[in-house]
């Protein structure tokens, strides 16, 4: 693709297209989460899941040549570790945020196992729809190829959003997650709402990781994650547990994760991996800013081992 | 516990010669052993079906772990090394564990305490070599100490969840350590690998005397010692175990329980940062990129396994740097992925928090549930 120089304004124009193209794991990882958060446990495992939805994706992709079989397949993987976090959970003494720890070692661990033999072969990707057609800046039209995930993710958000408030299951798993006794006083079991609760979070972690591994970077090395599914959880925080905050704030750590790389395409390469830091400190400025100790925060589901 | 009945002296009076008190007192502390190693010998078995699963013999594997960590003097060796900066891994973990804090990010204190060692170690190059090794020591510590000090510190002034604070800060941490060991404290002459200037060979860190085992393992054990008296021994170890039993109770009680957060996380991160230091002094001779190979977070396995017990870390990061060090030969000899490692520590990583749910469920290790004899019902 030819470049033509517009300067600065490629910086602004890269951020973008970057918090598109990076935001999307973030946004599938998010949503997830919140969804296991509301219903009051704490998934720590989703980024092993990443991981892991990157491997099988890709893995599936390559031997298939569809890149939908590998999706699906990264979301089933996605489901059983989920399922398998929920229902160890939900013996007595065990602890959620530890079996999270655990599982992020263990789903790192299988993929890399399993993924060896998937670093060379090449998969197909998954479609991208070009919306920047309309201009003649390459720029341009590379920073509004939107892939599909993106658009699917954006919906998503909207209609958990909608779903929580309106919806007798949105309904059901808010009560599990604010008060395990109120959901037994109205028949329901908290282990049976958060099982499931975490394994459509972890189905969605799953489709995450197959957008690392299937578009961008689009392909499958055992660096492939760098922490985005723990980032997400403490996206999850400061979104409030509310959806429409969850895409807002994935793509605002898009932004700060492709700061780096735009800031290099135009050249500046000093302090390169200062830039690479920057997600990582927004995270933890936002953190900061965001809780208090003298007072729970404003949506908090409150079983949620996190908060207490 | 107001039960007076079952306190140990009545119960000698009770039934005589104390045969039974000796067996209640085994029965207890027997929980600690048998359940983690019920745990442990329930992952291998699961591990052993996952291999026999993709097709390889269980048996040659742990055959294979065995001569690879602990089948000869040479392997026990390399064992010993690896185990070396786990114990300090560990520690950074369990310490803060006990206050009921999970920190995960060990791996960041590890990386800047092996960067701060290394710079102190360059620039104050002609030095005599005590007083740079001890600075060294110093700095690695003070180096990792800030930085998991300031992830206590926001956990109780800020509320900020630890655990992932922690995270955070160690991919920060490693982000530091490129810019600086590709920056400022770049070797011009590292080209394939980019690291600081390497140490004098006098500022090294050498081997135990007919070991080939670097003085590592040493710092490391002591300081299992030295953190199990701080916790077991001390007023402060007293108070932080009230503290991580219930932060409420701990401060209608007078605890300072802001400055012991902060005190032991710092001493856990300064644990992890000598561990950096080590690694740079001993093994690498200078901070590059290989720092960040892991141990922050095996020990994490290693910290858990251990029941957050630094006397327990012993002998489980010995056992977990042995399994580590097998990697290689499990890899060439059975033609599995190095990974493999990785797969069964997550698996007993998985059981071993599995099995907290079992203490306290069974009859055997709890003495007040025993059949008593009859003039004794009811009085429980």
């Amino acid at each position: 693709m030819e470049t033509t120089d517009i300067g600065l304004w490629g910086v602004p124009l890269a951020m973008l297209g970057g918090a598109i193209r990076v935001s999307t794991p973030f946004i599938f990882v998010s949503l997830g989460e919140a969804i296991t958060e509301r219903s009051g446990r704490i998934n720590l495992g989703l980024e092993g899941t990443l991981v892991f939805g990157a491997m099988s994706a890709y893995a599936v992709a390559v031997m298939t040549g569809s890149p939908w079989l590998g999706l699906l397949a990264a979301a089933l993987a996605g489901l059983c570790f989920g399922l398998f976090h929920g229902w160890i959970c939900k013996f007595p003494k065990v602890n959620d945020i530890a079996i999270g720890i655990a599982l992020m070692l263990f789903g790192t661990g299988l993929a890399f196992f399993f993924g060896k033999p998937f670093i060379q072969p090449s998969a197909p990707d998954l479609p991208a729809i070009p919306f920047g057609n309309w201009s003649d800046i390459p720029q341009v039209q590379a920073a509004l190829n939107v892939n599909v995930l993106f658009l699917i993710g954006a919906a998503l958000a909207v209609f958990l959003w909608w779903a929580f408030r309106n919806t007798r299951v949105g309904l059901i798993v808010r009560v599990v997650g604010d008060s395990a006794d109120a959901a037994r006083a109205m028949g329901l079991n908290p282990n049976t709402v958060r099982l499931l609760a975490t394994g459509v979070g972890g189905a969605l972690a799953g489709i995450g990781g197959a957008y690392l591994s299937l578009y961008y970077p689009g392909s499958w090395t055992e660096r492939i994650s760098s922490g985005q599914g723990l980032m997400a959880v403490a996206l999850v925080i400061f979104a409030r547990w509310n959806p429409l905050g969850c895409f807002a704030a994935a793509l605002l750590f898009g932004g700060a994760g492709a700061l780096g790389p735009a800031l290099q395409s135009v050249g500046v390469t000093q302090g390169y991996y200062l830039f690479y830091a920057a997600p990582y400190i927004l995270t933890l400025i936002i953190m900061i800013a965001t809780s208090s100790p003298s007072r729970t925060l404003a949506g908090a589901p409150g079983e949620l081992s996190i908060t207490k | 516990m107001a039960d007076t009945v079952s306190s140990p002296d009545v119960r000698t009076i009770l039934d005589a010669g104390g045969y039974r008190a000796a067996l209640e007192w085994t029965a207890r502390r027997a929980e600690a052993f048998v359940i983690p190693l019920a745990a442990l010998v329930v992952g291998m078995v699961l591990f052993s079906l996952f291999i026999l699963a993709v097709g390889k013999s269980p048996v040659q594997l742990y055959e294979t772990m065995w001569r690879g960590g602990f089948g000869s003097w040479f392997s026990i060796q390399n064992s010993l090394s690896r185990g070396a900066p786990l114990l300090l891994a560990a520690l950074c973990v369990a310490l803060p564990a006990r206050l009921g804090l999970v920190v995960i990010g060990g791996e960041g204190a590890i990386v800047l305490g092996g960067v701060a060692a290394a710079a102190i170690g360059v620039a104050l190059n002609g030095a005599p070599s005590f007083l740079v090794i001890l600075l060294m020591g110093v700095g690695g510590a003070a180096a990792g100490g800030i930085w998991i000090g300031v992830v206590g510190a926001l956990r109780h002034y800020r509320a900020v969840n630890e655990t992932i604070s922690s995270l955070l800060m160690a991919y920060i941490a490693i982000a530091l350590m490129n810019h600086l060991v590709e920056g400022p404290l770049r070797d011009p002459a590292s080209l394939n690998k980019p690291s600081t200037q390497p140490l004098a060979d006098i500022y090294r860190i050498g081997n135990i005397p007919g070991m080939e085992v670097h003085w590592g393992l040493v710092v490391g054990i002591l300081a299992c010692v030295l953190s199990w008296l701080l916790i077991e021994k001390t007023r402060w170890g007293f108070a932080a175990r009230i503290a991580g039993g219930n932060v409420r109770a701990a401060q209608v009680q007078g605890l300072a329980v802001g400055p012991l957060i902060v005190g032991f996380t710092a001493l856990a991160g300064g644990f992890a940062g000598l561990a950096g230091m080590i690694e740079v002094a001993a093994v690498q001779g200078s901070a590059n990129g290989s720092l960040a190979a892991g141990y922050g977070y095996t020990g994490i396995l290693v910290a858990f396994l251990a029941r957050h017990n630094p006397l327990a870390i012993i002998p489980v990061a010995i056992l977990l740097g042995g399994i580590d060090a097998s990697g290689g030969l499990i890899q060439r000899r059975m033609d599995l992925p190095d990974a493999t490692v990785l797969v069964l520590q997550g698996m007993l990583f998985i059981v071993i928090l599995f099995s907290e749910t079992f203490y306290g469920r069974f009859k055997l290790f709890n003495p007040d549930l025993w059949q008593r004899p009859h003039f004794l019902k009811g009085n429980v």
